[in-house]
């Protein structure tokens, strides 16, 4: 009897091993319950509001785009280096000297790594600055209009990628050349690099009032490759740091030739010294030409001016202000820690992560424990910087970021996955894998000193089968991953605009208050304003006829013109009268060689349209306004270039 | 009858809330405009509830044919009622010193009271009879004509009291902090006036008490 019993239990302890086997299974597995929570996780009910915003770059796009996280709505793009047919930008009259540079009006660009101003290390959310790429600039976004207020070009650069981190009181975003290039330019063979060619790394002030972007100084370095940075913070502010390639100084078939040295290094530049030998007058004024754009919310428009003069600094001029840490295997990413104690350098052509420490790099710089040095710049000895390696078991290490409890996440893009590990003990600790060949991944405020560790964004290079198909051209790939708990988990996958390089990411609540609604039509001061519809009226002056136009639901005031000939180059200026939230008007007129202009409540923006065919013609508003919008049209007559037929306007006669 | 007098100055000075708070609020909210739309109605005008409100009243009513707002300059009540409210606050204060030194009554005190309900309903009225002329008198060229189920022209006056659903809108008209001090102020002369009352009545009570006692 008691062998029976014995036997009943064990068998019901075996069925019972077995369920919680099956449950176990069935909570961790691929079945429904983790998946609706995971949906909760990142489900934005309609009329609810997302926790984070996400400004992902647009890559070849050569803009920024607005998202919202978890839920990966995106919310705007904002045209930043590339003309905009949707809004006008760089094709209204307002707008086009923003994309003005030394090489002429350069209507796009490939825009790289967004980041938010900081004050005392820690996201403020009042402008997010951005790189282009190609040719070399720097754009300023307020985070007020969300829109592009200032893009500044560089000089003495080419291949801007080390760009656009800013320092953490946000006095300096700094701006480094991927390529070096002879400074000045020369007409010089291309096999005479090695040597002669110079990489510039900028110093650009911020002011800390209205953002005005200036470029304090231009440190003139060795002709490396300056491929990533990231400015140090709490004890290492007063710093920025560089990953370097190509140390070879190859000029050619760089796969190869720039892959041959067993480190490259990571510049260490001590920019407060530099600042204070430059404010002391040293540096040289070297001629340049380059543009400076700002645009002005009072008058609507953009001014471009360029500028004839930049201050160089020769690094071995100051000594103490420029390190060398030797960094395995042509190291991407730099990143640097929330409490600025750790340099990572992200060694693309390796499986490890090389991590620097600042205390020991200053032991080493106070020790003189030198090893050697590159065009005067001193190196400092690999073992007396190194605080250890992270032997992740990835491939292609790229960019690391930092959830504020002594994690850090790093992107690999061969063996594609994103590996979590801890500071200081370097273990690793979980590791995901990514759809596909991931490049960078973002936490919100993950590189200042108080991330907001609750997600994080990988973005990937390749998207294949991720999505619906639609032909040979895709969107790339988004993934968000829950690091909220003690391991990372996949929750969401989303398509993004472009190519995201980078992001920035804010909480909701620091942006979200301050955005604007309209602009004040009293404030405004374009000197083609139409205050009031009573102020409507067309202007000739010779060949010019200049329209100023007034909007409001539903029409145009005026919306009859007559009197405009053949061969006349028409301006039309159209202000929207409408002080109401989210009533834009559009205007476009047939057969303008143009884009449209989408004017938001008490904006003026001018589009030109010069009349080549006898008749006539109308415009309309290309935003569905109102109940009435499409009765908001008009006409404008074109005469002969001979006719004597006066200018006339009206509205409702 | 000094307590009551105190009441009774103090009371009419509460209408001077309504130099500094609106008397009648409207707000107007619809599927368009989730954070609503409003006018606060001062004794001296019309003010929006955000910066562009009025504008933008004024420009959806374009549509139906209304008339814009009035400005302050053109309608008389609101260069009226300003003095009216000013000169019943100085009638109240001088009664209720007056009761203080004994020269007068509650029966002022009361009458004060009344006539100032009378002025108020008057001013209802003539408030309401501004809302119909707004909401019915419409352009008869108007881009948007709403006929009702009984072939008359639908109109768009605002409720004086309480909600009411007008096409995509929902209006919705209630007294604002100014009408609430005047309410709270009258109800002081009313208290003032009771306590005035009983104050006599005992009075009188024990005068003929000891009439009957000598």
């Amino acid at each position: 009897m008691k062998k029976h019993i014995y036997l009943v239990l064990g068998l019901l302890g075996f069925a019972a091993l077995l369920t919680s086997c099956g449950n176990g299974n069935n909570g961790k597995g691929s079945s429904g319950a983790l998946n609706s929570s995971n949906a909760e996780k990142v489900y934005v009910a309609p009329g609810e509001h997302d926790e984070f915003y996400a400004f992902m770059s647009g890559g070849y796009s050569g803009n920024l785009t607005v998202y919202g996280l978890p839920s990966g709505r995106m919310f705007k793009e904002i045209p930043v280096f590339s003309q905009f047919a949707t809004s006008g930008y760089g094709y209204s009259e307002e707008t086009k000297p923003m994309l003005n540079t030394s090489f002429g009006f350069v209507p796009w660009d490939d825009s790289h790594h967004p980041d938010i101003s900081q004050t005392n290390g820690v996201l403020d959310g009042r402008w997010i600055f951005i790189n282009g790429n190609n040719t070399p600039r720097i754009a300023r976004i307020s985070l007020t209009t969300f829109e592009t207020e200032e893009i500044i070009e560089v000089p003495n650069s080419a291949g801007n990628h080390s760009s656009s981190f800013i320092t953490e009181n946000t006095e300096y975003v700094v701006a480094g050349t991927r390529f070096s290039v002879p400074v000045p330019q020369a007409d010089m063979p291309i096999k005479e690099y090695k040597g002669n060619f110079k990489g510039a790394l900028s110093f650009i002030s911020v002011d800390p009032e209205n953002g005005h972007m200036d470029i304090k100084f231009q440190i003139l370095m060795p002709g490396f490759n300056y491929d990533l940075s990231h400015p140090g913070r709490g004890k290492s502010h007063g710093w920025f740091f560089f990953t370097t390639y190509n140390t070879e100084e190859a000029n050619s078939l760089l796969e190869v030739n720039a892959s041959q040295n067993d480190k490259d290094f990571i510049a260490a530049i001590n920019w407060k010294k530099i600042e204070e030998y430059v404010n002391n007058g040293g540096g040289t004024k070297m001629p340049a030409n380059y543009a400076h754009n700002v645009y002005s919310d009072e008058n609507h428009t953009a001014t471009s001016t360029m500028k004839k003069e930049v201050l160089t600094v020769d690094p071995t001029k100051i000594p103490g202000a420029v390190f060398f840490l030797p960094t395995p295997k042509s190291p991407h990413g730099c990143d640097v820690d929330p409490s600025g104690e750790y340099i990572i350098g992200n060694g693309k052509l390796s499986a490890d992560l090389t991590v620097h420490s600042f205390d020991k790099m200053i032991a080493a710089i106070e020790g003189k424990k030198f090893d050697g040095e590159a065009y005067g710049i001193p190196i400092l000895k690999f073992e007396e910087v190194l605080a250890g390696t992270v032997k992740s078991g990835g491939l292609g290490p790229l960019h690391t970021e930092f959830d504020g409890e002594g994690n850090a996440y790093t992107t690999f893009f061969i063996s594609s996955e994103v590996v979590m590990w801890k500071l200081g003990t370097w273990e690793v600790i979980d590791r995901k894998p990514t759809y596909y060949s991931v490049g960078h991944l973002m936490i919100p405020g993950g590189n200042s000193r108080k991330p907001f560790g609750k997600y994080v964004v990988a973005m990937n290079k390749i998207t294949k089968d991720r999505y619906l198909p639609t032909g040979p051209e895709l969107e790339h790939s988004a993934q968000l991953y829950d690091i909220s708990g003690d391991k990372m988990e996949l929750i969401y996958d989303f398509p993004t605009h472009g190519e995201p390089h980078y992001a920035a990411g804010i909480p909701a609540e620091i942006l979200a208050p301050k955005s604007q609604k309209i602009y004040k039509l009293a404030e405004n001061k374009h000197p083609y304003a139409t205050l009031s519809p009573a102020d409507a009226k067309v202007v000739r002056d010779g060949k010019d006829v200049h329209i100023y136009m007034s909007t409001i639901r539903s029409h145009f005031t005026p919306d009859n013109i007559e009197g405009v000939k053949v061969g006349d180059k028409v301006y039309f200026h159209i202000t929207n009268q409408e002080q109401d939230f989210d009533v834009p008007h559009g205007f476009a007129v047939i057969g303008a060689n143009t884009s449209e202009l989408l004017v938001m409540p008490g904006q003026t923006k001018t589009i030109i349209w010069e009349p080549k065919q006898v008749g006539v013609w109308p415009f309309y508003c290309t935003d569905f306004c109102s109940a009435l919008h499409q009765e908001m049209q008009g006409y404008i007559r074109v005469s002969p270039a001979n006719s004597n037929i006066e200018l006339s306007w009206s509205l409702g006669e | 009858m000094k307590n009551a007098s105190i009441i009774m100055i103090i009371g009419p000075l509460f209408l001077l809330g309504l130099f500094a708070f609106p008397l009648w609020n409207i707000m107007l909210g619809a599927p368009q405009y989730p954070e609503p739309l409003g006018m606060n109605i001062h004794i001296s005008g019309i003010e929006g509830v955000s910066e562009f409100d009025l504008q933008n009243i004024d420009g959806l009513n374009h549509y139906i044919g209304m008339k814009t707002i009035p400005k302050p300059g053109e309608m008389w009540e609101f260069d009226v009622f300003p003095k009216v409210i000013i000169g019943m606050v100085i009638l109240g204060v001088l009664i209720g010193l007056m009761g203080f030194f004994g020269k007068v009554d509650f029966k002022w005190f009361l009458g004060w009271f009344v006539l100032m309900s009378l002025l108020g309903i008057l001013g209802m009225y003539d408030f309401n009879q501004w809302l119909t002329d707004y909401g019915s008198n419409l352009d008869p060229h108007a881009i948007i004509k709403v006929i009702n189920e009984d072939g008359t022209p639908m109109t768009y006056k605002p409720p004086l009291l309480g909600f009411q659903k007008m096409l995509n809108f929902d209006v919705t008209s209630l007294p604002s902090v100014g009408a609430y001090m005047m309410f709270v102020g009258m109800s002081l002369t009313l208290v003032a006036s009771y306590l005035g009352w009983k104050k006599k009545g005992l009075k009188t009570k024990r005068q003929s008490k000891n009439a009957v006692t000598t």
